[in-house]
């Protein structure tokens, strides 16, 4: 079933073609050649289990449970990277927070003990806090969006799907002999990646 | 619907390529019954070389020499009863089988049994492989922990720990094989498993030849690294039956437990799928360039049929070395008769071979159908000497200790690796 989906997915990435009704592009074809095909059905049914997933996050007792659907929300996010022409970012997600992290995450809570954070209130007194917290981070989400219109594309941006790894690599690295327009913020990020590790084996042991 | 079936024949690409959803179910079906076959095969014939290793002869009792073995287990499996612990987490104890069976078959999307012998042909190919396929790792450690127990519980620490630390030295060996894609006239290297298969033929070389000896240790090191990612001996820690009695699994039975045995073997057949795609040149049989001529193609094209031809020999040995008992009466029949139907298919293959036997531009069904069967059956024959390599290995070496595991991991396949990465790049930029 999982792989019929993705091969779906995937081939719904390249062309419109009229698959079946609920198929349909959302965007109308522009100039006749290849249309953005972000299908109402796909994007509906990841955006609904990306939220029912983080709704029960939040909502479950026992970690474990937290932790499996984070990764049903996590899984979920990917597939929509993939509906926005975004193949690379996709795999990472999935191999980096759903295969990764994740995995560490439940080797943590694993050890930890269950039964006493189980037993404790969920929703304590600093729910309003938390509330207005996201209320506050969706309007600055909102706002960024509607004041800097000219920023985002009113449709989607054509990449070729088949050179997407490319164009990253391009963007990342840039074309041979000259560097690339992030390759000095990719370098950084890497360092500080690298102190953090240090700084945390450093901290857990005693005698290096 | 027909003309969905009609307009894919005779295409060049693959079913999610030609954005063709019947075709790709049909793969799909295709791939999931051929793996499941595949697996119940491995199951005996490992039960059977594993049992010849040692000098005892395997299940002999079920059918001729024990092939309807599989099916007697898979039978008894199911007829057995589940058992779920009463304190066991019920909802994750369903569903960690499920979760690691998921992961292990959505990866065979985009193995490439051929240039158009796949379901789809991704640009990040290798990439979603890795990520689907360290995915599997969860159901382990959800169901190590489902369990509620304290040995599922220690094998499924034991896994997630060796898991992830040998995906990194996997990763940085996969890595190195990509960048080799990028040694051409365009200078760009490509994610897609079909795409790294084409470039080793248009580099006219495999590459676990290229630039000797890195591609070989890269190769290495990735066979390690799978091994240990796959939980099979010598690092088979996670289910280390003499420390842990059954490890992960150890509280379950029938049918659940049946599809752990299901996923892990099918995820042995994926990571074998990765390394033969990776550095042994996929689809694409020996000297493909260098002996490129019609004549060449026809005799490589004998291969799979005489393949055939020979398992049919064996069997017929078989029935032959039967002892002349009259209580043996059924049993050579039915051997007889597997003989027979080898032949068959050996026939059929050989026949096939010689009706496409026309040059390689000739369009005709019976070409490509040769083309076809050709591409599937070298890819197919280099995953099984790995599958062989596995039971080999099995029977050969003893289980390491974690902490031997961890070091081999860490201190020594991590770093051999990131250098054979390092040299890849500084030899490619010299050489190119």
């Amino acid at each position: 079933m999982i792989p019929l989906f993705i091969s779906a997915l995937d081939s719904a990435l390249r062309q419109p073609a009229g698959i079946a009704p609920f198929l349909i592009s959302f965007v109308a074809p522009a100039n006749g050649e290849m249309a953005p095909v972000a299908t109402p059905f796909f994007f509906y049914l990841l955006s609904g289990l990306a939220v029912a997933g983080g709704l029960l996050v939040i909502t479950r007792h026992n970690p474990v449970h937290c932790a499996l659907a984070l990764i049903v929300t996590l899984i979920a996010v990917a597939h929509l990277y993939l509906m926005l022409y975004a193949p690379f970012v996709a795999g990472v997600q999935i191999i980096v927070y759903a295969g990764g992290i994740m995995v560490l995450f439940l080797f943590v809570i694993m050890l930890v003990n269950i039964e006493r954070a189980s037993k404790d209130r969920r929703f304590n007194r600093i729910w309003p806090v938390g509330l207005a917290a996201a209320c506050a981070l969706m309007g600055l989400f909102v706002s960024a969006f509607v004041k800097s219109r000219a920023l985002f594309p009113d449709r989607m941006i054509k990449l070729p799907e088949a050179s997407n790894t490319q164009e990253i690599a391009t963007a990342l690295y840039g074309e041979a002999g000259r560097m690339g327009q992030y390759t000095f913020a990719f370098e950084i990020a890497s360092l500080l990646l690298l102190v953090a590790i240090l700084g945390a084996v450093i901290m857990t042991k005693k005698r290096i | 619907m027909l003309n969905e079936f009609m307009s894919y024949l005779g295409s060049n690409v693959t079913p999610g390529g030609a954005n063709n959803q019947l075709w790709a179910l049909i793969y799909v079906l295709i791939i999931f019954a051929g793996v499941s076959v595949a697996v119940m095969a491995m199951n005996w014939f490992e039960r059977k070389a594993l049992a010849h290793f040692q000098i005892r002869l395997g299940p002999m009792r079920v059918g001729p020499h024990g092939l309807l073995q599989p099916i007697a287990d898979a039978l008894k499996l199911m007829l057995k009863e589940d058992i779920i612990p009463q304190e066991a987490d019920q909802f994750v104890f369903w569903i960690a089988p499920v979760i690691g069976l998921l992961a292990a078959f959505t990866v065979y999307t985009v193995i490439p049994f051929g240039p158009s012998q796949a379901v789809s042909d991704m640009n990040i190919g290798i990439l979603f492989m890795l990520g689907v396929s360290s995915l599997g790792v969860l159901g382990i450690v959800v169901a190590g922990w489902a369990s509620n127990s304290h040995y599922p519980l220690i094998g499924a620490l034991r896994s997630s720990a060796q898991m992830v630390s040998y995906e990194i030295a996997m990763g940085l060996a996969v890595v190195s094989a990509i960048l080799m894609t990028s040694f051409n006239a365009s200078g760009t290297g490509t994610l897609s498993m079909i795409g790294i298969v084409r470039s080793q033929q248009q580099q006219g070389i495999w590459f676990i030849f290229k630039f000797f000896p890195l591609g070989l240790v890269a190769f290495v090191n990735f066979v390690v690294a799978m091994i240990a990612e796959t939980n099979r001996a010598p690092f088979d820690m996670a289910e280390a039956e003499s420390e842990l009695t059954a490890g992960y699994h150890t509280e379950y039975s029938g049918l659940r437990w049946s599809l752990f045995m299901l996923s892990e073997y099918a995820a042995m057949i994926a990571v074998s799928s990765i390394a033969v795609t990776l550095w042994l040149g996929g689809w694409l049989r020996p000297f493909p360039n260098l002996l490129h001529a019609p004549g060449w193609d026809f005799v490589f094209s004998l291969f799979p049929g005489l393949t055939f031809l020979g398992l049919a020999a064996i069997a017929f040995i078989g029935v032959a070395r039967m002892p002349a008992h009259f209580s043996f009466k059924i049993q050579r029949i039915g051997l007889a008769a597997f003989a027979a139907i080898l032949g068959f298919i050996a026939l059929l293959l050989l026949l096939i071979a010689v009706a496409g036997r026309s040059s390689s531009s000739d369009t005709s069904i019976a070409a490509r159908f040769r083309e076809g069967i050709d591409y599937v059956y070298w890819f197919v024959l280099k995953v099984a000497l790995f599958m062989y390599l596995f039971i080999w290995l099995r029977a050969t070496w003893p289980r390491y200790r974690f902490d031997q595991l961890m070091r081999i991991g860490w201190k020594v396949l991590l770093p051999i690796t990131l250098g054979v990465l390092v040299l890849t790049a500084i030899v490619g930029v010299i050489v190119s």
